[in-house]
């Protein structure tokens, strides 16, 4: 493309026409809860990373110091973002490492007892709990209502019926983006002498996430939902916490996770957080305005809205076109030019109904035909009210096709 | 003018190639789908392109790409494969083997298993830093599950015998695990050949980027493991964690510039490395650590008797290069690999490992000569134990007094 290109760019009226077509063909991209496309502004700062201050951090030379303040300097970024100490932010290669070093690392060291997390999680927290089993723990799923809500006195329960050492519930769920009071599942941990750890990772950067305010022992995040690089992420940690490190082989990260630090990823994931704070406040709001047209638009089609009347991120719409398959809905979007998911994009191959939309009670038929629509800060209201269009005129196509199947 | 410091790191991490930067800047920016994404152009995008790096990756390795598992690094690959595999054949037996001479990734997992109530045998090398083949078959016991040796040292340089530890393995019905982070781009690999089950490697030790490395799991005959990270299913449910597809890409480009250009490559290092030794040669009791013959051709690691080891490095501060390993060199200890090629605290701690790469000149070696030579020899001119040594004393039935 690159010279076919150059040779338009001489022709300013052609020029013009090429770009609205280059415009055109780009899909939007609506998937923001799976990833997220790099920051231009952190990328230039990782750049040098890569080729001139490309130290080891754990080098005792020049290069090596360079590399060393950098992953410093980082780390007090993140810190700030998630109102935690330098000191309690621990490099790892995203959320779903951070959630398993927690699970095992925590219930490493201390006697099998029972382990309780929402019926909500990610994969990566619910099959690490799995694993416990096998060491003689428990496994309490946290029931949620129909809107994937917690249900506070199900996890008053949990914690009364056994003995409890972990309490792991998310502060934002992925498919529905509902939000959890965590703040009030760690009272009830800590006042059972139970550990809470809260998976942030869809949380950040979508709404104002504090590790003292939550008041959890322990916080998931990850870099690239927030504009930063994939293959970082961070466990937050009270140090007061003993947990085992699960990767083995030197001291890096206070001997908590071995492994030379992705010093470019990390310097991302510092100017990520950065960035995303600094965009806090405005971000959320333009969220909102878009997803609340978004909102309105489905339900004039006649979708059903999953999560609604709960707390949700302000960019996440997760909905169901009764008798419409998701995944036939997403690929007939996808060639429409929008890019969404039908459940989460981490749990690979499987055409099992959302586990989520099952803990809510939704009927496996309606789970089937989910769709998720998460925004982000490039998206603009022109694109959704064009998605909306080519929605309900993809649903009268496929309506036709079952009543010509029929 | 040179560009200080001089960069003779190379074993502790290299720079990414431009190409490998260039190929991966497009999958930060435009092309930045989740390669787990299955319902559009963005994820399918990515998807690819992990899959074409995948294809070269093996390609150097002379696997099949499903053979292929991606990690965060060679520290986590070296965790998984031993791990996963002590793990999953435990019914199997409880006893592995492995060198004193290993990385830590390898030696701490290790004594992690052991915590677990397995057995470990640490195999002390030879002087020259070569396993002996007879030791090693004494080693191995009916209840042995695997034996863990890596390709070429991150200290010395030298070169393991893997062929003919893996017939010994696999006559012995021994899994065989093999640490390659140092090896790529310096030595052929074949794995179709090589009787080796599992093997790490990482990028960044070979002009990729830092944070990605693969597990090499063999198909034919299949190797189980256990996961060791739970979640969505990634990587064939060995290890679960959205893909980081621009350190895949790099780390794909990374292995196809190694396997192109690493003949005439290695040629021009050995050639440079050749002129570093002999030029460090001409000082006095200067003793290099590791077999010179099995060895990689970037690698020089010297120690220079009667100096300081500390305020060598300080000295030479106009060169990186690392004293012991990277990843301990935090520490004042001595280097364990160097102890146990039996030399002494002294000589360990006056280690200077040289290694050499792909940006690295002729001029720039002429000046880390002439450096090394000059400060090595001022920092003798004060030392009165070189001044006895020169007088003839005999050091070692020198009593010391205490004061």
């Amino acid at each position: 493309m690159g010279s076919a290109w150059q040779r338009y760019k001489t022709i300013p009226s052609l020029c013009r026409n090429v770009e609205l077509e280059l415009k055109r063909m780009l899909p939007t991209y609506f998937d923001h809860n799976a990833t997220t496309p790099l920051d231009e502004r952190v990328l230039q700062v990782m750049l040098p990373f890569f080729r001139e201050r490309y130290g080891n951090a754990s080098s005792r030379h020049e290069y090596g110091r360079a590399a060393r303040k950098a992953v410093d300097d980082a780390r007090e970024q993140v810190a700030d973002m998630v109102g935690a100490h330098p000191s309690q932010v621990v490099f790892v290669s995203g959320g779903t490492e951070a959630n398993n070093l927690l699970i095992k690392g925590a219930a490493a060291r201390c006697q099998p007892s029972q382990v309780a997390v929402s019926a909500v999680e990610h994969s990566s927290v619910t099959r690490p709990a799995q694993e416990l089993r096998e060491q003689g723990w428990k496994v309490r799923k946290l029931a949620v209502d129909s809107a994937g809500r917690l249900e506070m006195d199900d996890v008053k329960i949990a914690l009364r019926e056994s003995a409890t050492g972990l309490v792991s519930v998310m502060l934002a769920n992925n498919e529905t983006g509902v939000v959890q009071d965590v703040a009030t599942v760690a009272e009830l941990a800590r006042s059972v002498g139970a550990m809470a750890h809260t998976d942030a990772v869809q949380a950040l950067g979508k709404m104002p996430v504090s590790f003292a305010a939550l008041n959890v022992h322990a916080m998931t995040i990850s870099a690239h939902k927030v504009y930063g690089p994939k293959g970082i992420g961070a466990l937050v940690l009270d140090k007061r916490l003993d947990i085992k490190p699960q990767i083995t082989g030197g001291e890096h990260e206070k001997g908590l996770r071995a492994g030379t630090e992705n010093v470019p990823a990390i310097v991302g994931f510092g100017a990520a957080c950065a960035l995303a704070t600094s965009r806090l406040t405005e971000l959320p709001l333009k969220l909102q305005q878009m997803r609340e047209r978004m909102d309105q638009g489905l339900r004039t089609i006649g979708a059903v809205l999953f999560g609604d009347g709960a707390e949700r991120l302000a960019n996440t719409s997760y909905f169901a076109i009764p008798g419409i398959d998701g995944e036939t809905l997403v690929m007939v979007l996808d060639r429409a030019g929008f890019a969404v998911a039908s459940g989460s994009a981490c749990s690979s191959g499987g055409t099992d109904p959302s586990p989520v939309l099952l803990a809510m009670g939704v009927e496996r038929e309606l789970a089937r035909c989910a769709v998720r629509v998460s925004l982000g800060r490039d998206n603009e209201m022109s694109q959704v009210e064009r998605f909306l269009q080519a929605l309900q005129g993809e649903i009268l196509g496929l309506k036709r096709l079952v009543a010509v199947a029929i | 003018m040179i560009k200080q410091p001089i960069y003779l790191d190379y074993s502790a991490t290299t720079p990414v190639d431009p190409r490998v930067a260039e190929k991966m800047i497009p999958y930060l920016t435009e092309k930045f789908g989740n390669p787990a994404s299955r319902s559009h152009e963005f994820g399918w995008d990515a998807e690819r392109a992990v899959e074409e790096a995948r294809e070269q990756v093996a390609a150097l390795v002379n696997a099949d790409s499903k053979e292929i598992i991606w990690t965060s690094g060679a520290t986590e690959s070296n965790n998984l494969a031993i791990k996963g595999a002590a793990h999953f054949y435990k019914g199997k037996g409880k006893h592995l083997v492995t060198v004193m001479t290993e990385h830590k990734a390898v030696i701490d997992t290790m004594r992690h298993l052991e915590s677990e109530g397995y057995e470990v045998t640490y195999l002390m090398p030879e002087t020259n830093g070569l396993v002996d083949m007879e030791k090693f078959k004494a080693a191995l016991r009916p209840d042995t599950l695997l034996a863990s040796v890596m390709l070429v040292n991150n200290e010395i340089g030298v070169i393991q015998d893997i062929a003919a530890l893996g017939e010994v393995c696999r006559a012995k019905g021994v899994l065989f695990h093999v640490d390659a982070a140092q090896a790529t781009g310096k030595v052929t690999i074949d794995l179709a050949k090589l009787k080796v089950d599992l093997m790490s490697f990482s990028a960044h030790k070979t002009y990729g980027p830092k944070g990605i490395g693969a597990l090499y799991v063999q198909r034919k005959p299949r190797v189980r493991l256990e996961a060791q990270m739970h979640g969505g299913g990634h990587e064939r449910g060995l290890r679960s964690g959205t893909l980081a597809t621009h350190q895949i890409v790099g780390m794909g480009e990374a292995f196809r510039i190694a396997r192109e250009e690493m003949a005439t490559e290695n040629e021009r290092i050995r050639y440079l490395r050749d002129r570093l030794y002999k030029g460090m040669s001409q000082i006095e009791e200067a003793h290099v650590n590791g077999d010179m013959e099995q060895r990689v051709p970037h690698n020089l690691n010297i120690s220079f008797n009667f100096v300081e080891g500390e305020s060598l490095i300080m000295a030479i501060r106009e060169l990186a290069v690392s004293s012991g390993s990277a990843c301990t060199s935090a520490s004042l200890e001595p280097s364990y690999v160097l102890r146990a090629l039996g030399r002494s605290d002294e000589l360990a701690h006056s280690s200077i490992r040289f290694t050499i790469g792909r940006f690295t000149t002729e001029e720039e070696i002429d000046f880390a000569i002439d450096l090394v030579k000059a400060k090595i020899g001022r920092l003798r001119e004060m030392s009165p134990l070189w001044d006895m040594f020169k007088e003839g004393v005999d050091l070692s039935t020198v009593q010391w007094a205490a004061h």
